[in-house]
């Protein structure tokens, strides 16, 4: 096409850059109803999500519902139950997933390279179990597991170690927990991969020279990973950030607002309280959070060593 | 060129449609299909309501023939309940013809604009000047007309199991006139019988509304006239000491150890813990509850039947803070049946709403459902005054009782309490500080539509 137009006089170049054009669109015609659909049903309500946070839409207790500009984000910042969320989901995005469910993943699937096949077997199904379990079920589970009268206590009892109360004197350790229980599995499965695709002979040759494993896995393998770590980063931390059920089931942000995460803070206000608009307003800004740590990781992935 | 883009799009435009209205249609289109949306118990076994419901929906699709009852059973706590029917009545599609609403919720879903007067039918209803005016006024909206009609209305008081209060040395025929009294036999439980719970407080958010009004309101409408509305001024009240000093009340019964351990007191399941395993099981002493707690024991459809509760659980009125006159306080609330406005069929729903409150309909629900009779004729019938032990005292209670504000934001003033009294369940705050976030709170809610009361 661009020889014929170099060769073409202006009225032929015209002439066929429509006719290109058209064959362009009759190319993408079996895509436009996948192409509308998805405008309707992906921007469609993330268009009209946007548009709810600007007003103050209720469940109940108000007919109409008018524009207010940025009232629900002024009120969000000054809002100390609103700060408090934040916080708890930093701290648990930064326990569960980047110090928990990342680490650990890790270290199992370094651990799992070297075992023997049916411990790697039996291990890997029993992590991949708690993955593969409904997230409500994870959640009663472990209810049922950290509860004052659940087996956690059980089996501290019979240990006759002193007993804890978790859900309620420190839950959002105990959401925290409960989620890298739940997550472990994707990252290990991903430094599995990872993992498998270091060439032998560079190790090899590291431990020729005389390098120490901490020096292997520091200079040498963490290095070649990195790009499985920053993926592994990012999606955990957005899956993370998102957790609902979870929480929800084993403590519903309570006692008082102490494992209140910012997708549970969001419930609250919207469905509970009926603020639909500021609720949906919390979502935008779970959105922001989610974006910032994107931007941070895509950094870092794009860094060269 | 231009006449294909067009085109794709169209054909795209149709396509997309075909499929949206194949989602959406068919379920609707049936006339003759009355929705009747109702809480179930979280509880399986309690089946009360359930069953009612069911029995007056064959009967009237009996009396009328080729017309059906389809029951949507909710099974949630209160506040899912009440966010789901929210969501339900707002599209046509998915609307139920009736809905069972709180009166708690109700004046904040007829401002929504969820709910349809029923005033013309009821001006043609006979049975209508059978309901008590207090009744009558439940689901009255501040445009004066209408939107429910009540089934039964509830009072709050003290259980107390007398064996327990044997082993203490208390008597079985326990009055308390203060709140001091009420927690001084709590404190000589807790001493002379151990691994007894001495008294239940609802509180927290867990429990929702059932913490705001056995719990909270309870202690609040016993220290002074108007501690939270004043329907003078029509503002809500800040600053008082009734608010304090209700928090204090609770900060004792839970700092003391008089109450369940905190964190089961702030579970959402507390309430069915209490009436199906602490109170059965003979592991709490006094509990601050509702009347209709007897329908849970009830042989039949009770989610915990126990035989002996008439003989060991005894009733008192709950005392006003000092004993100040009338000695005793009771909140009223109550649920009513309602017709949301996006019901397709709200003649055939109303016809429902007269079977469901015929006089021997109403007098089975009311007996089935430990309820407080709202009907005259119900109220007088022999069947309904010996229906559950304890009916007469509960019915007793009506007269001190007081209705909350019907204010479409009650829920929300009723929810910035609950988190007031979680934080001094916890200790995570004074009652002092607590009783200030509230009043910030309030602020905020009602559009400083407030007053201050010192």
């Amino acid at each position: 096409m661009t020889r014929a137009a170099t060769t073409s006089t202006a009225y032929g170049t015209a002439g066929r850059g429509a006719r290109s054009r058209r064959r362009a669109l009759l190319r993408w015609s079996p895509l436009a109803p996948a192409t509308v659909l998805l405008l309707l049903f992906l921007a469609g309500p993330i268009g009209y999500c946007v548009y709810i946070a600007f007003t103050d839409l209720q469940l109940t207790g108000q007919e109409s519902a008018s524009f207010v500009g940025l009232d629900n984000f002024r009120h969000a910042f000054g809002d100390p139950a609103f700060r408090n969320a934040v916080v708890l989901t930093l701290v648990f995005t930064l326990v569960s997933s980047i110090l928990g469910q990342n680490t650990l993943g890790l270290a199992l699937a370094g651990l799992m390279e070297r075992a023997s096949k049916a411990v790697r077997v039996i291990t890997g199904a029993v992590v991949i179990t708690a993955w593969v379990l409904p997230e409500i079920v994870a959640g009663f589970l472990l209810y049922t597991f950290f509860e004052r009268r659940g087996t956690l206590n059980a089996i501290l009892d019979w240990l006759h170690l002193p007993s804890q109360n978790w859900l309620f004197t420190l839950p959002i350790l105990a959401v925290s927990f409960a989620n890298v229980w739940r997550g472990t599995a994707f990252s290990m499965l991903i430094y599995s991969a990872a993992l498998s695709e270091i060439p032998r002979e560079v190790t090899e040759s590291a431990e020729v020279d005389g390098a120490s494993g901490r020096q292997r896995l520091w200079h040498v393998t963490l290095p070649m990973i990195r790009r499985s770590i920053g993926t592994n980063l990012m999606l955990n931390t957005l899956q993370t950030l998102s957790v609902f059920g979870l929480i929800w089931a084993m403590t519903r942000g309570g006692p008082g607002n102490r494992s209140q995460t910012l997708p549970v803070f969001m419930y609250d206000q919207a469905f509970l309280k009926s603020l639909i608009g500021y609720g949906t307003a919390v979502a935008l800004l779970l959105l922001v959070v989610g974006a910032l740590f994107s931007v941070v990781y895509l950094r870092l992935l794009r860094e060269e060593v | 060129m231009r006449r294909t883009a067009p085109m794709a799009l169209l054909t795209a435009a149709v396509l997309a449609a075909g499929a949206l209205t194949a989602c959406g249609g068919g379920s609707d289109g049936d006339s003759n299909t009355l929705k009747v949306a109702f809480p179930k118990d979280t509880n399986n076994k309690v089946t009360v309501r359930d069953d009612y419901v069911e029995m007056v929906a064959r009967a009237f699709e009996k009396a009328n023939p080729g017309k059906k009852v389809k029951l949507i059973p909710i099974q949630a706590s209160e506040n899912d309940y009440y966010a789901k029917i929210q969501q339900m009545m707002r599209s046509p599609k998915t609307a139920p013809d009736l809905v069972y609403e709180d009166t708690f919720l109700i004046n904040s879903d007829i401002t929504a604009g969820l709910l349809r007067p029923l005033d013309p039918y009821i001006a043609k209803w006979a049975d209508w000047k059978q309901f008590e005016p207090a009744a009558k006024a439940a689901a009255r909206a501040q445009d004066g007309r209408t939107y429910g009609v009540p089934d039964g209305t509830d009072t709050r008081g003290l259980w107390f199991n007398r064996k327990i209060f044997k082993k203490a040395g208390l008597p079985q025929d326990w009055r308390p006139r203060t709140w001091d009294e009420v927690l001084a036999a709590a404190r000589t439980i807790k001493r002379k019988v151990p691994g007894v719970i001495p008294l239940n407080v609802f509180t927290g958010k867990g429990a929702g509304e059932a913490a705001v009004m056995q719990g909270f309101e309870m202690l609040l409408y016993g220290t002074g006239r108007d501690q939270l509305y004043d329907p003078a001024a029509k503002k809500w009240v800040t600053g008082t000491k009734g608010f304090r000093d209700s928090l204090e009340f609770l900060r004792t019964v839970y700092g003391e150890k008089l109450g369940p351990d905190v964190s089961d007191a702030l579970s959402p399941n507390i309430q069915t813990n209490v009436a199906t395993e602490l109170m059965p099981e003979e592991k709490l002493a006094i509990d601050l509850d509702g009347s209709w707690l007897g329908q849970q024991w009830q042989p039949k459809g009770g989610g915990k039947p126990w035989p002996e509760w008439p003989t060991t659980l005894g009733r008192a009125a709950f005392p006003t803070q000092t004993g100040a006159a009338p000695g005793r306080v009771s909140l009223a609330g109550g649920w009513t049946w309602s017709v949301p406005r996006q019901s397709q069929r709200p003649d055939l729903a109303w016809k429902l709403i007269e079977t469901l409150q015929t006089q021997r309909n109403a007098l089975e629900w009311c007996v089935r459902g430990a309820q407080i009779a709202v009907r005259k004729d119900v109220a007088a019938d022999p069947a309904y005054l010996k229906s559950i032990p304890g009916i007469g005292f509960f019915t007793g209670l009506v007269k001190v009782s007081h209705y909350r504000p019907a204010l479409p934001v009650y829920p929300k003033v009723s929810a910035a309490i609950g988190e007031a009294m979680e934080a001094v369940t916890t200790g995570d705050a004074t009652p002092a500080k607590a009783a200030a976030d509230y009043d910030a709170q309030l602020k905020s809610i009602t559009d400083g539509q407030v007053v201050a009361k010192p």
